[in-house]
């Protein structure tokens, strides 16, 4: 607790896996697509290294299945260049890209069976009855549909469909994989199960996957890096634990996770940490971010997990040297999750914080009630500082 | 699949018969009466089946069937080449100018009343001073019933998701390599009902051939016209009888086909 204020504010940075990529594979530069007056993707630039799982995550409507698109070669970019290993592919038809789409519904072809649905791209390609059996029997075993070659798509269920679409995307060894929502149509334990088997196969075969999706934990839990997407614009492009405890701006920090913002203003600095004045809530220390921020009005970001709840406050020579941030209030709502409990603390200045504690215990010993008093606290380098 | 079968209440027996014999029961009496052996139409004379010689043995009726037929195939391919070539563009096209009005004017003929389409159709054909026969009611009925394919196609094409093409250009196929090998065999079910439509439709005009034609090419329906004008002979009987049992058999064969083809288990794409 001595250094504290030694500590860099990007505690996530340090964490971050540092995986050396060769070149990138994928370079989009100051790309815009407009359709009509609306600027479905604003002069995006993003490079995307060759062996890397990357996802576009962002609200439905902010362009990311416009953008993954136009890598398909299905729209092409009013502005920019896309270059896949430093050729200008944009205005390379999608029949002879090197590129290869999972389709959201999948878009099997319903009068062919799983065989001739893996093995279409093949036949494009001009490859060998023989050579076509071959690689669709290794595309089969690879995604574990041994026995159903015969069956046409609407014999299948929701898994096995989305199997097939992925295996006839890998089919042709695309050096890019384009994934639009793919397990968006499969039931929660199914499309956990799925997650893992898809990192797993990125990682076997080595492929280069760029994923578009909405739903957060899945961006989470399978890409090496993210890239959020607001108004046709890269919010912010990190890897998934930097997102979360170091976002860029105040609608990444609202959009991924669940978050306390608290607004203020600055009243004095020292070294690198910042005594805050919040609104509706009192005094709040924090770290300086790498970007130092101005005497403008700021808001102060934490996450509510981490802070802690106690019947009395931390000790007192703690808090009044800046080493603690302490608010007192009152239980005012409780949410039990199974895993864990989301309160709502109702503070003394007037703000109400969110704040969820992990039930480790069984019996409800470290449970709060409605009503009860606590003190809710958390240490400055838990805090993040966003300019408004 | 698992609907519950219809527990049939009297009722409902009682509006099918009903329903049936309202449709079927002119067309079984034709079918009995052509085996009249009586001269007249409406006395029954015992069985017989000399009416059906004579119709074979009927040059003109004979010539205006073959014409019938020819002009049936010509016109219906035709028309099925060019409404479905219509729908694709209505349907896909979606960036062109007056797409609206265009998909409206496809409609159009169908509420057209005939006499207004064979009559300007004639007008055409007499201002462009081409000699009527087999080619102008050909064209003719190509103009007719292209609408009526165009429909049939452009309804089954909508229903087919665009990123199935898309899919197929992404595993290397050119948008037309795609479309054969993906929407063809799609909307191939449509085409064929498109065709048979055509083809029975140009086969059942009456109206408009009258208009179009010339003398010499007289179409089946035209020269049972004409013919019934001076009174009805048991050998049109027969010709009907024949006609339904043609059109009877082609259902009959274009539902095999179908079914057979679906329930196969493998992929029915010859490409």
């Amino acid at each position: 607790m001595t250094n504290l204020t030694a500590t860099v504010a990007d505690p996530a940075a340090s964490d971050a896996p540092v995986i050396a990529y060769p070149t990138p594979l994928l370079r989009i530069d100051g790309v815009t697509k407009k359709f009509g007056a609306h600027s479905a993707v604003d002069d995006l630039s993003l490079d995307i290294k060759a062996g890397e799982f990357f996802a576009l995550l962002g609200p439905s409507g902010c362009g990311k299945t416009t953008l993954l698109r136009m890598l398909a070669g299905f729209e092409a970019p009013d502005t920019g260049k896309i270059e896949l290993n430093g050729e200008d592919i944009a205005a390379v038809l999608p029949h002879q890209r090197p590129v290869n789409m999972m389709f959201q519904n999948y878009a099997l072809f319903p009068h062919l069976n799983v065989r001739d649905n893996i093995g279409f791209g093949l036949k494009s390609a001009g490859l060998t009855r023989l050579g076509i059996d071959t690689r669709v029997a290794e595309m089969v075993a690879l995604v574990k549909l041994q026995g159903l070659e015969k069956r046409r798509p609407d014999q299948l269920s929701g898994g096995q469909k989305q199997r097939v679409a992925l295996a006839r995307a890998l089919a042709r060894h695309p050096q890019l994989l384009l994934l639009d929502e793919p397990l968006a149509a499969l039931d929660k334990k199914l499309r956990e199960e799925t997650q893992v088997e898809l990192m797993a196969l990125q990682r076997q075969l080595g492929t280069t996957f760029v994923i578009v999706t909405h739903d957060q934990e899945e961006a989470m839990t399978m890409a090496d890096r993210i890239g959020v997407m607001n108004d046709g614009r890269l919010q912010q492009v990190a890897t998934p634990r930097q997102l979360y405890e170091a976002p860029a701006s105040r609608w990444v920090a609202e959009f991924v996770g669940d978050i306390n913002i608290i607004e203020g203003g600055i009243t004095h600095r020292d070294s690198h940490r910042l005594t805050i004045a919040g609104r509706d809530v009192g005094t709040l220390f924090a770290i300086e971010p790498r970007q130092p921020v101005g005497d403008a009005v700021i808001c102060v970001a934490i996450r509510p997990e981490k802070i802690r709840l106690s019947r009395r406050g931390p000790a007192t020579d703690l808090v009044n040297s800046g080493a603690m941030n302490s608010l007192e209030g009152v239980i005012s709502d409780v949410g039990y999750l199974g895993g864990r409990s989301l309160y709502k603390v109702k503070l003394d200045r007037g703000a109400t914080l969110r704040v969820a504690l992990a039930n480790t215990a069984r019996l409800d010993v470290d449970a709060y009630s409605m009503g009860e008093r606590v003190a809710a606290w958390f240490a400055p380098d838990d805090c993040v500082v966003l300019v408004q | 699949m698992a609907v519950h079968p219809l527990r049939l209440s009297r009722f409902n027996v009682t509006s099918l018969v009903l329903g049936l014999a309202f449709l079927y029961l002119p067309i079984v009496i034709l079918v009995i009466y052509s085996f009249n052996a009586s001269r007249l139409v409406t006395v029954w004379g015992g069985w017989s089946t000399r009416w059906y010689t004579e119709f074979f043995n009927d040059r003109a009726m004979l010539d205006a069937a073959w014409m019938s037929l020819r002009v049936g195939v010509v016109s219906a391919t035709l028309a099925t080449l060019l409404g479905t070539l219509a729908a694709i563009a209505l349907t896909r096209g979606t960036g062109f100018r007056g797409r609206m009005l265009m998909s409206g004017m496809l409609y159009a003929p169908l509420v057209m009343p005939e006499v207004i389409t064979g009559l300007s159709l004639l007008l055409l054909f007499v201002a462009l001073d081409a000699g009527r026969g087999f080619v102008t009611v050909t064209i003719a009925h190509t103009t007719l019933t292209m609408c009526f394919v165009a429909v049939v196609v452009q309804s089954r094409l909508a229903g087919i998701d665009r990123s199935l093409e898309e899919a197929a250009m992404d595993l290397g196929r050119d948008p037309l390599r795609a479309f054969i090998a993906v929407t063809l065999p799609l909307i191939w079910p449509a085409i064929a009902a498109g065709w048979m439509l055509a083809f029975t439709l140009s086969l059942d005009d009456l109206v408009i051939a009258s208009f179009t034609t010339g003398p010499g090419s007289a179409t089946l329906p035209i020269r049972i016209y004409s013919e019934v004008r001076l009174g009805v002979k048991p050998e049109i009987n027969a010709i009907c009888t024949l006609i339904v049992g043609f059109i009877a058999v082609v259902i009959v064969l274009a539902s095999l086909v179908s079914k057979l083809s679906s329930a196969r288990g493998e992929s029915a794409a010859p490409l």
